[in-house]
């Protein structure tokens, strides 16, 4: 593959694209901020302004070296993992295990970092689940034992063992993709994953109105979900073939994968926060709520991303 | 020198644990006073409480930040005494029932000067994260400058993330919400039921996970 800057040429194709639809997207909130009356679209030029801080994280870490990049995705993972334990009911006893918790994530990055799949794979859904019961059980308190292990063990998978998966995918895709590298997979995916969240989120406004989860998340409607996941499946059958190895036709079914596991990890995210009784899962991105609010597509959609094509691409 | 250490303290150091390792979600900011004199009423869970109430503020306010701390506790010389008069900025006042003298009047003496009070109305962390009674000195000061703003602040999380007893701070997302400014009134006891009665109102709006 050819380079820009020990950059594949076409992830900063791709980079000049995401950068070229922002502005365009910014260019219309402004029109209408200015058309429209005062203070009416307050929450959308929130989020734009909130996109342009993660973008613009997001690309010069990914860009800038491959330590840097991991250090940053392993960021995600703790600012996702410190929402988390910070809205579930804990217990005071259990405070080292907490410790424990975060000591998980430079852990498990590390694997990815190394490229060390078996270890990585098991990491957190064998020792760290087997550990975590261990230090509790030995602390020797019984009472909300089960539901302190269990949330505690099920927000780590989701927010740290899922949420690697992207590092993984940076670090492992090297060997496979040779049209754009690890960093090609990785853009694909996250680019399509948060596409696919505004996508579903503008189809549902403009066209939604029969219900998917009436009781989990209201706002989410079929109209908004088939549109959303048709407007991602023709992107990435328009760009896969630039970024992954895969022709139009496998990265249109790649793209109904990351659109589809986006949606259900939206959900299932909105499931935790309605049990818990919150809108958000926090206040660290004006307009957006949490970092949980907007990764938790991607707590699905990038280990389901990379099975997908580890299954079909490596041999 | 310690003027220099004490801005690099809190611009580097506090700014850092408090915004990467804690995250605090702040409601009603603009609600903070702008300038001294002022009184900043917080619940006390932590030691962290401090720290972070400081770093709400720019740090241009820094030298105008004064925690009012117990002499018993802070002020007894020492690495510690040092850190808490020159670093933190403590004021220190004598707790107890103040027979010898008014024990607030160096307090007073800092809001005539136009500074910024922080000031734990329940005298001490206590059990974390479990409010105690308020005493009355934050009554006395009020009533005795009734020019001045009282602003009643109620914190969430920094009692998990740094307990009494633990030097280990635990990455936990802290919630502070400022409540609406309160003036002092004739009655010094009238006073502390208000300010009582407005942060139970600012607790009961959050959303507070159990912890036990």
């Amino acid at each position: 593959m050819t380079m820009i800057w020990g950059i594949p040429t076409n992830v900063v194709y791709a980079t000049a694209g995401i950068y070229a639809f922002l502005i365009a997207a910014s260019g219309i909130v402004l029109a209408l901020e200015w058309r429209g009356p005062e203070g009416k679209y307050q929450e959308l030029a929130d989020r734009t302004r909130s996109w342009w801080w993660m973008i613009g994280a997001f690309t010069l870490a990914i860009l800038l070296n491959r330590t840097v990049s991991i250090v940053f995705l392993g960021f995600i993972s703790f600012l996702a993992l410190k929402e988390y334990l910070s809205l579930i009911p804990t217990r005071r006893i259990d405070r080292g295990v907490l410790f424990f918790a975060y000591l998980s994530i430079p852990i498990q990055y590390y694997w990815a970092a190394i490229d060390w799949y078996n270890m990585f794979i098991v990491f957190i859904p064998v020792w760290m689940f087997l550990f975590f019961a261990v230090v509790m059980t030995l602390k020797g308190e019984t009472n909300g034992y089960l539901r302190a292990v269990g949330t505690l063990t099920w927000g780590v998978m989701l927010t740290v063992f899922g949420l690697s998966h992207m590092a993984m995918l940076l670090v492992a895709g090297n060997a496979v993709n040779p049209v754009a590298g690890g960093v090609g997979l990785l853009f694909f995916l996250v680019v399509l994953a948060q596409f696919n969240d505004v996508a579903q989120y503008c189809w549902g406004k403009l066209l939604g109105r029969h219900k998917v989860t009436p009781k989990v998340s209201p706002k989410k409607t079929w109209e908004g979900l088939i549109g959303g996941v048709a407007t991602t499946i023709a992107v990435s059958a328009l760009i896969g073939p630039y970024l992954t190895p895969m022709g139009h036709l496998w990265s249109a079914l790649a793209g109904g994968v990351v659109s589809l596991a986006g949606f259900l990890g939206d959900v299932n995210m909105s499931a935790v926060k309605r049990d818990l009784g919150v809108k958000d899962a926090g206040g660290l991105i004006p307009g957006h709520g949490g970092i949980l609010d907007r990764v938790d597509s991607l707590t699905y959609a990038a280990p389901a991303f990379l099975h997908f094509f580890r299954y079909f691409f490596v041999p | 020198m310690n003027t220099l250490l004490r801005f690099l303290f809190f611009a580097v150091l506090v700014r850092a644990v408090v915004l990467i390792w804690l995250g605090l979600n702040v409601r009603h900011r603009e609600r903070l006073p702008e300038d001294g004199p002022a009184i900043i009423a917080a619940n006390h869970n932590s030691h962290l409480d401090t720290m972070a109430l400081m770093s709400l503020f720019p740090l241009k306010l820094l030298p105008k930040l004064r925690p009012v701390a117990a002499a018993d506790y802070f002020d007894t010389g020492g690495f510690w005494g040092w850190f808490a008069k020159n670093i933190i900025g403590i004021i220190p006042v004598k707790r107890g029932s103040g027979k010898e003298g008014n024990p607030l009047e160096p307090c007073e003496r800092a809001l005539d000067r136009g500074e910024i009070l922080i000031i734990f109305p329940e005298g001490s962390r206590g059990e974390p994260e479990a409010m105690q009674a308020f005493k009355k000195g934050i009554g006395h000061l009020a009533t005795a400058r009734r020019k001045v703003p009282v602003v009643p602040v109620f914190m969430y999380g920094l009692g998990k993330a740094m307990p009494k007893g633990s030097g280990l701070i635990l990455p936990v997302n802290c919630t502070v919400s400022v409540g609406e400014l309160l003036y002092g009134k004739p009655s010094y006891d009238a006073f502390v039921k208000e300010l009582g009665a407005s942060m139970t109102a600012l607790a009961k709006q959050e959303k507070l996970p159990e912890w036990e």
